[in-house]
């Protein structure tokens, strides 16, 4: 099998053994001598050089490779060409001084030459737009079709389970309230007393125009309590907890983890969806007072400075202004706000095909989707508690 | 050192940790030989490629490849090292967001002026040289089976002509005839092209059909050496290897049809 060893030169592409190429005529015959390296790297120019060769009248054509030190699947590929060219144009052409090798490399490419068509030409561009935008489309509906479905379907499972409670995984439940919760106990708390910092300092210098500056404890208040604290958990959550689910159950199905717990029957809406929707349930409205908390905090600090009151006045004057009712407001949105990220985590997990590529992709859904149902609704729910006058 | 020593690798050690996984191996590689590379799982089969190839630093040793020790190049030295080999790996490692023919243009493009027309003329040429039906170019990898990946693998592999061909496990993962046909395919490339072949394998039949020698990985260090010789070993691993069930039938059926 070892008969055919191809010698190579140990320096690469030095200039000196780069291809060259000589044309001669003699009589009818037409010659062409190929010397040098004819390999991938050093034929750029050889391939204009070899198109440009006119027969000009010749009736033979002899390609002479006697002076080819290297030639590999590309310098072969342009022999072969220049041949078949040459012929087409009726002449007879030889090829002469070949080392057997060369021969054989040549053979095969010319049994492996397959002329390949262009990629298909795409629509012009008012059509891919208008195609683009109809799959989006129904793309879109599909997707909230399924979704919906999959919210009946949970809320199915969830009734059956509190029904019974003992199929309710405790320990599933109990790590998952954890790693939603516990864990995000820093950044949450972080980002909500830097936004009732915010809040303060903005209100502070706009509303001290009006000599209003003891109004900031309101805007704190409001701001905080009825929007900021619920909105920002839950964001912060869809993105740490909603895409962790997602990823999750998506490797589980990569994995054929998902078919395996079928098979021995078992129903991956009790395992793994149940467990992390009800946690997240139990786990956003603690996490959202802690936010009220804290941004509350933020806004303390800050107007401690800026109007010179006490921790104490600042309660007082919290609470005159604010009635506990805009708490509860904040407060029950979370719980819904938390069935929506945790099934649109599950649910997109669920959907993951069987590659790594998909995963990544059904992960940034389920950041994006949960992130804009929460916004949806929170202005919807703007909208309701208006209309009731809270 | 041969005169024709392709590849020449000389106390090498590469650890994990504390865990050792070679110490003290030398391996030759000659030019224009396939070369099999055998060992129980976890023995460091691929390891020992990727650490030739430079994926893998290892911890001691000297690696020379053409006549070059491998450490202590720049990188532009590196580079134009390796240009001159090509590695398919398991499942081809095509790029998944490209097609099989812009796969192919990846080195192409990026290492050599060719014309786009020239390129186009070469990719035509690199599918159907590796067996891909032609229509299969202006596929995604994710279109393809396993077995066209690996195909598709092999002639992104083959873009630049390398010298050297690195195989993993090129036959693992495919039906028999699917495997026997690859064996060919590699076989006609080697002879075809002048390659020096490097393959990592579990497969026998692989082994017999087309390796002219094999380094077998035992106990940290390799043993090469015809499969005749290897089989005459007194080492265990290599007589459960080669002697049992398996090793035997495929014996008994070359006997039969040679």
């Amino acid at each position: 099998m070892v008969d055919i060893l191809i010698p190579r030169a140990s320096a690469t592409g030095s200039s000196a053994a780069a291809a060259r190429l000589e044309t001669w005529r003699d009589d009818d015959c037409l010659g062409i001598a190929l010397m040098g390296l004819w390999t991938t790297r050093e034929i750029d120019r050889q391939d204009r050089d070899l198109a440009a060769i006119v027969p000009d009248g010749a009736a033979r054509a002899e390609i002479h490779l006697g002076d080819l030190e290297e030639m590999d699947t590309a310098g072969a590929w342009l022999i072969y060409r220049t041949r078949t060219a040459l012929e087409a144009q009726g002449l007879a052409v030889e090829l002469t001084g070949g080392s057997p090798h060369h021969l054989t490399l040549i053979d095969t490419i010319a049994s492996h030459h397959e002329h390949c068509a262009p990629p298909p030409p795409g629509a012009t561009p008012l059509v891919s737009l208008v195609n683009t935008l109809g799959h989006a489309t129904i793309e879109v509906l599909k997707e909230a079709r399924d979704l919906i479905n999959f919210l009946g379907l949970t809320v199915i499972v969830l009734l059956r389970s509190l029904v019974r409670p003992r199929t309710i995984r405790t320990h599933a439940l109990f790590t998952h309230m954890e790693q939603a919760g516990l864990h995000a106990l820093p950044i949450v708390g972080l980002i909500s007393f830097l936004i009732g910092v915010v809040l303060a300092y903005q209100g502070a210098e706009q509303l001290a125009r009006f000599g209003a500056e003891i109004f900031t404890i309101n805007l704190v208040g409001f701001g905080v309590l009825r929007e900021m604290g619920i909105l920002l958990t839950a964001i912060i959550v869809a993105g740490r907890s909603g895409s962790a689910y997602t990823a999750q159950i998506g490797t589980m199905k990569v994995n054929e983890e998902i078919d395996a717990m079928r098979t021995i029957g078992l129903d991956p809406m009790e395992v793994l969806v149940i467990p992390r929707v009800l946690a997240l349930v139990l786990v956003l409205p603690l996490l959202t007072f802690y936010a009220d908390m804290m941004g509350l905090l933020g806004g303390a600090v800050i107007l401690m400075f800026t109007l010179d009151l006490s921790l104490f006045q600042y309660a007082r004057h919290l609470n005159s202004a604010v009635a506990i009712g805009t708490f509860w407001v904040g407060i029950i949105k979370a719980p819904i706000f938390a069935f929506i990220i945790a099934m649109v985590g599950c649910y997109e997990g669920l959907k993951v095909s069987r590659s790594a590529e998909s995963v990544g992709l059904h992960t940034t859904k389920a950041v994006v989707e949960g992130i804009f149902l929460v916004i949806v609704l929170d202005a919807l729910f703007s909208v309701m508690f208006a209309l009731v006058g809270l | 050192m041969s005169d024709d020593a392709i590849i020449e690798v000389e106390g090498l050690r590469t650890q994990f940790g504390q865990q050792v996984i070679h110490d003290n191996l030398d391996i030759t590689v000659r030019r224009g030989e396939v070369m099999g590379v055998v060992g129980g799982s976890g023995a460091g089969k691929s390891v020992l490629m990727r650490t030739i190839i430079g994926l893998t630093k290892p911890a001691a040793g000297r690696i020379r490849l053409f006549d070059i020790d491998t450490a202590g190049l720049s990188t532009l030295e590196r580079r134009a090292l390796e240009r001159r080999w090509g590695v398919l790996f398991q499942d081809g490692a095509l790029f998944s967001s490209l097609t099989v023919a812009q796969n192919i243009a990846v080195p192409l493009k990026e290492h050599t002026k060719l014309s786009a027309q020239l390129q186009r003329e070469l990719i035509d040429i690199k599918v159907s040289l590796v067996g891909l039906p032609i229509e299969a170019a202006h596929k995604f990898p994710s279109e393809l089976s396993g077995g066209m990946r690996k195909r598709a693998g092999l002639a992104r592999a083959l873009a630049l002509d390398p010298e050297i061909l690195f195989l993993d496990e090129p036959t693992a993962g495919l039906d028999p005839i699917g495997a026997a046909k690859f064996d060919e395919l590699i076989a006609g490339l080697q002879h075809a092209l002048g390659l020096t072949v490097v393959m990592v394998t579990h497969d026998l039949d692989s082994l017999y059909a087309i390796c002219d020698r094999v380094a077998a990985l035992v106990d940290k260090r390799v043993k090469v050496g015809t499969i005749e010789s290897l089989r005459r070993e007194p080492d265990p691993w290599l007589r459960d290897y080669f002697g049992g069930p398996r090793g035997r039938a495929v014996l008994d059926a070359r006997g039969r049809t040679s």
